[in-house]
């Protein structure tokens, strides 16, 4: 009898969940050592860094779950999240590679800003006025994706770095406007625009911690599980992200299939953006964003691009922005933590998949005859 | 109007500086991508490039231990994203996508002590006779001893890729790895050794930027020059003496913008910022569409993982 290693030649069911475990459970071992490391050399004693690494722990997984205030403040990080990681998922299971979530939501940002303090002023309805501003926010994600979507389905063009591209421009437009023509006369020179008005924001609850915004992420969030399942879009994309070819011989027009995709992927981190504008920020400011857009792939990956598994991780992954928000305070960590957890993730859960793709077989050896 | 010359000749001595880091990223990669590997993690590479070569500058004060490290950190992450892109053969473009965040985070933890203090940096050396040449001479040689290192290691690229063994091996590995295979080359082997390679070249890059171009270490400091780097490639077609053109190019418009900046023209920086940005996807659209007319270039199996069993 012996062990070999053997490929698998179907992947079991239960790979979709408990994989993605595994990896952040493993992520999170990783990153526990690169703390005892960070704090080995602070505190130049291994117990003691021991310690400390404990604690920070503690507090990063149970402080953003286990209080009220943490709890909203996980909530309130995991709405831009969630909208943003819904968008992108769109357009990943075509294989399509939009890495310009954060540049969306930032437009989807801008442009209800414009909306609530110059174009719609007039509008004295809230519901009139929050319809509005999120027609424009998704409009804005949308145009902002059609840039690459028109690039790719026309000239071929690698919608990875033009997306990326694009972030960098809206960020430096939103500065360009903060600083600039927007900013608020009355803010004592803080780089942000005047607060929206009244009518411009969001029903909220619980002393105003906690918007609607969720509810607006969930209702997307099943739209999108009924057209990817009961719908010919949602058959025929996935068709175009398995098998490109397979998808041409069957008469799918993959050029528009490539347009619409990124288009709708933008306009949903659109309306993140508007959504975060008239819920949580109530005026567009330099960096409101500690990179939703980026953390936003790691959960669309880690949600295997099922909507609503995508809002379960984006909870979990507020909280950890969170958690990582405190850990910054109390323990003088870097922000960048969380880039190095994120990265780590996205490893394990990769490494996870190809040896997934294999298992372990016990081989009797058959006697040789004689 | 008298200082129009020297206006233009300070404008292309700080194209060559603002060019150079790309130049470094542009060839490692260009050796990471012929032997059919893309990789997408160059922000990271350069980010851990420049903390690690700021890092030991700082604690050594001698630049060719930096240079060492910082090629050194880049080479680590090199390994992981050949270890996950030929070994376990997943999808290269998410591999990069992890790259760059490790990257990037690896960088700020480390860099957190290293913000506002001053280490060891890059001085220019003028060449004696080369820099007594009109114009010429201010332009391109009166730099660093990195930026003439850039400079020889075109020719260098150019020479190992086309006319020696080794880059013939380097060439057939990415451009059928079958073939390759059968004649009895280590494909993998060559994949990573070349992609840990150019991943060590890339991060060269970024200790320019915090040993001779910032001379400091920020966070983040390379701002994107990651990924343009990684379409310069693409405009390179894979060749080195073009990937100097394309480098010079995003230089002279970084280089532009801040004088304009600098002379107070009526233009805010956020738009002259943006130039760069802009410039990578109009090159990126261009290229594209002629690319695909001529499909010169190109690794054939560029981004495809190799595999045994999956032979044919």
């Amino acid at each position: 009898m012996r062990i070999r290693i053997e490929k698998r030649l179907e992947i079991p069911r239960y790979a979709g969940i408990v994989v993605p475990i595994i990896s952040v459970a493993f992520a999170l071992l990783i990153m526990g050592v690169i703390l005892l490391v960070f704090f080995m050399g602070r505190l130049g004693n291994l117990s003691s860094a021991f310690r400390e690494t404990f604690e920070a722990y503690k507090e990063m997984l149970t402080w953003p779950f286990a209080n009220r205030y943490g709890l909203f403040s996980t909530f309130m990080r995991m709405v831009p999240l969630a909208f943003v990681a819904l968008g992108l998922s769109f357009a990943y299971r075509m294989k399509i590679w939009n890495i310009g979530g954060e540049g969306q939501l930032y437009m989807g940002a801008l442009a209800s800003t414009w909306g609530a303090l110059f174009l719609f002023k007039d509008v004295k309805s809230p519901l009139m006025m929050i319809v509005l501003l999120s027609i424009i926010g998704a409009t804005a994600g949308a145009v902002w994706a059609l840039i690459p979507a028109l690039m790719k389905a026309f000239a071929r063009t690698d919608e990875i770095v033009v997306t990326l591209m694009l972030n960098y421009v809206a960020i430096f437009w939103v500065d360009y406007l903060v600083y600039g023509p927007w900013k608020d006369p009355k803010g004592y020179g803080f780089p942000g625009t005047a607060p929206f008005p009244s009518q411009a924001r969001l029903p909220s609850f619980f002393d105003d911690e906690f918007h609607i915004g969720i509810f607006i992420a969930l209702a997307i969030a099943l739209l999108l599980q009924y057209i990817y399942k009961k719908t010919g879009w949602g058959f025929n994309s996935q068709i175009v992200g398995d098998n490109l070819l397979a998808a041409r011989y069957s008469g799918i027009n993959v050029r528009n299939y490539t347009i619409i995709a990124l288009v709708v992927s933008g306009a949903i981190a659109g309306l993140g953006g508007a959504v975060q504008m008239m819920g949580v920020q109530h005026r567009l400011q330099h960096g409101f964003s500690p990179g939703y857009g980026y953390t936003a792939i790691i959960v669309a990956w880690l949600a295997k691009l099922n909507p609503l598994a995508i809002l379960l991780v984006s909870f979990l992954f507020g909280g950890l922005l969170v958690g990582n928000d405190q850990l910054q305070m109390f323990y003088k960590l870097p922000m960048a933590l969380i880039s190095v957890f994120q990265g780590l993730v996205l490893f394990c859960l990769l490494g996870g998949e190809a040896v997934f793709k294999y298992r372990l077989a016990i081989v009797k050896e058959v006697p040789e005859s004689e | 109007m008298n200082d129009l010359p020297s206006f233009v000749i300070s404008t292309l001595q700080a194209t060559v500086r603002a060019g150079t880091p790309l130049l470094f990223a542009v060839l490692g990669t260009i050796f990471t991508e012929r032997s059919g590997v893309m990789n997408l993690g160059l922000e990271g590479l350069m980010l851990v490039g420049a903390i690690g070569g700021f890092m030991a500058s700082y604690n050594t004060s001698s630049l060719v231990v930096a240079i060492l490290l910082a090629m050194l950190a880049g080479a680590v992450l090199g390994f992981i994203h050949a270890f996950f892109t030929v070994t376990l053969k997943i999808n290269q473009i998410v591999s990069g996508l992890a790259i760059t965040m490790l990257g990037t985070g690896i960088s700020g933890l480390w860099g957190k002590d290293y913000i506002g203090v001053i280490a060891r940096r890059f001085e220019p050396v003028k060449i004696p006779l080369l820099s007594d040449i009109p114009y010429i001479g201010r332009i391109f040689f009166e730099h660093d001893l990195l930026v003439y290192i850039s400079f020889l290691l075109v020719p260098v690229m150019w020479f190992v890729i086309y006319k020696t063994r080794a880059g013939m091996t380097l060439r057939a590995v990415g451009e059928s790895p079958d073939a390759a295979d059968a004649k009895g080359i280590n494909v993998f082997a060559v994949r990573y050794l070349f992609t840990i390679l150019g991943a060590s070249i890339t991060a060269i890059g970024g200790a320019y930027l915090s040993l001779a171009y910032n001379s400091m270490w920020i966070e983040n400091m390379t701002a994107g020059r990651g990924w343009i780097a990684i379409a310069l490639v693409l405009f390179a077609t894979w060749d080195p003496f073009k990937s100097l053109i394309g480098a010079y190019l995003f230089g002279g418009i970084t280089a532009l913008g801040l004088r304009l900046q600098a002379i107070g023209a009526h233009i805010s920086p956020d738009f002259l910022k943006m130039l760069p940005y802009l410039l990578t996807i109009a090159v990126l659209f261009f290229t594209s569409t002629d690319t695909l007319k001529r499909k010169v270039g190109a690794p054939a199996s560029l981004g495809i993982p190799y595999s045994r069993e999956d032979r044919t």
